[in-house]
């Protein structure tokens, strides 16, 4: 019997498949395996950021100089990226970012929920076409669609992979 | 000895054949502009802390060319830890001249950290960078010139400057125009594809 693929593979081959050679990424669990994935391909330059603010600017000029960009964060870090979001308006620059949530279904962590519940409206603000993905089967047409509307379109797109098919960290041992 | 703005960067921008160049906001903008505004400048007026990366993104993409951030104190202050992202990746290509003048020019004058002990340079090689300099005479500014031209390594200079305040040369300010127009300069007909 083969075991089905994990998401992530999908993802990495439609990432191919769009030509997008530069990965940027502030790890999450969530995005481990295709961080993985990307770090093991020969044909993507993957760019470990510090803050996710560097990843917006770095899209910006990969984009000047004819290459396809997309960032891996975490919800938080949707919040670190506000003024930088407001250059890829004004410039017109086409970007993706594939979010993982946190603050979202099933969260243990009350730190984690302002920021996560704002996620939608803070990519709002910024005019972001938000997409999401609550299940496995949804992933790989959802990124689809976010690689189409950002290169095709020329669009600001999120998509945002929800704890719903991330599965929610809790801290302790839980007996209820 | 801290010299002059203006006078440093028409040496930077001496003969610049396909050097790409990344002005970040404020008077380097001004600065690249008045050295002559072309297809191959990218002035930002916004992204304060931007401009280092924005130059990384611009030499993995053009890995032929050699790519020139030109920004000053206070924005390589807001996007410092992109010096470390940098040094990662190491592209061959990439210079980064800071315009030191320690302060924020656009703003009233107010000291920066470079007025107070922060060092750039030493900053930039503790993350990585092979070479990282302090310039303070002409005669380094036109080396510097040329090994940018090189492609001889990752590079990060911090160039002291007078703090005087130059009339604005303004580039275009509409940020989709001048994008197009450097990916039209770098692309040709791709840039539409």
């Amino acid at each position: 019997m083969v075991a089905a693929r994990h998401w992530s593979e999908e993802v990495f081959a439609l990432l191919r498949k769009y030509r997008a050679d530069l990965i940027s990424y502030v790890p999450d669990a969530g995005h481990a395996k295709l961080i993985d994935r990307c770090r093991a391909d020969i044909e993507t330059r993957v760019v470990p950021l510090t803050t996710e603010e560097e990843g917006v600017a770095l899209a910006t000029g990969a984009w000047l100089g004819g290459t396809r960009h997309v960032m891996l964060m975490q919800s938080s870090g949707v919040g670190n990226c506000i003024n930088m979001f407001a250059m890829l308006k004004t410039c017109q620059v086409p970007f993706l970012t594939l979010v993982t949530m946190r603050g979202d279904f099933g969260e243990f962590h009350p730190w984690q929920m302002p920021m996560g519940q704002g996620t939608p409206a803070a990519l709002g603000l910024m005019d972001f076409i938000v997409l999401r993905a609550d299940a496995a089967r949804d992933v790989a047409p959802t990124v689809e669609a976010g690689l189409r509307f950002a290169f095709n379109s020329y669009n600001r797109v999120a998509v945002l992979f929800g704890q719903r098919l991330l599965g929610a960290k809790d801290f302790r041992t839980v007996r209820e | 000895m801290k010299l002059d703005r203006r006078k440093v960067v028409a040496e930077l921008l001496t003969e610049r054949g396909a050097l790409v160049v990344v002005a970040g906001l404020g008077a380097c903008a001004w600065d690249i502009t008045a050295a002559g505004d072309t297809a191959l400048n990218f002035p930002l007026w916004g992204g304060m802390g931007a401009a280092a990366m924005v130059g990384l993104g611009l030499a993995l993409a053009q890995p032929r060319r050699p790519v020139l951030v030109i920004t000053g104190d206070g924005e390589m202050l807001m996007g410092m830890s992109s010096l470390a992202t940098i040094a990662v990746q190491r592209p061959d290509n990439l210079s980064i001249v800071v315009l030191d003048n320690e302060q924020y020019g656009e703003t009233g004058h107010q000291a920066t950290h470079t007025a107070m002990g922060a060092e750039l340079p030493a900053i930039a090689r503790g993350c990585g960078f092979d070479h990282a300099s302090t310039i303070t005479k002409m005669g380094a500014v036109a080396e510097l010139r040329n090994t940018i031209h090189d492609r001889a390594g990752l590079r990060f200079a911090a160039i002291k400057i007078t703090p005087a305040d130059y009339p604005k040369a303004l580039p275009p300010r509409d940020g989709a125009w001048l994008k197009h127009r450097m990916r039209v300069a770098l692309l040709g007909e791709q840039a539409h594809a």
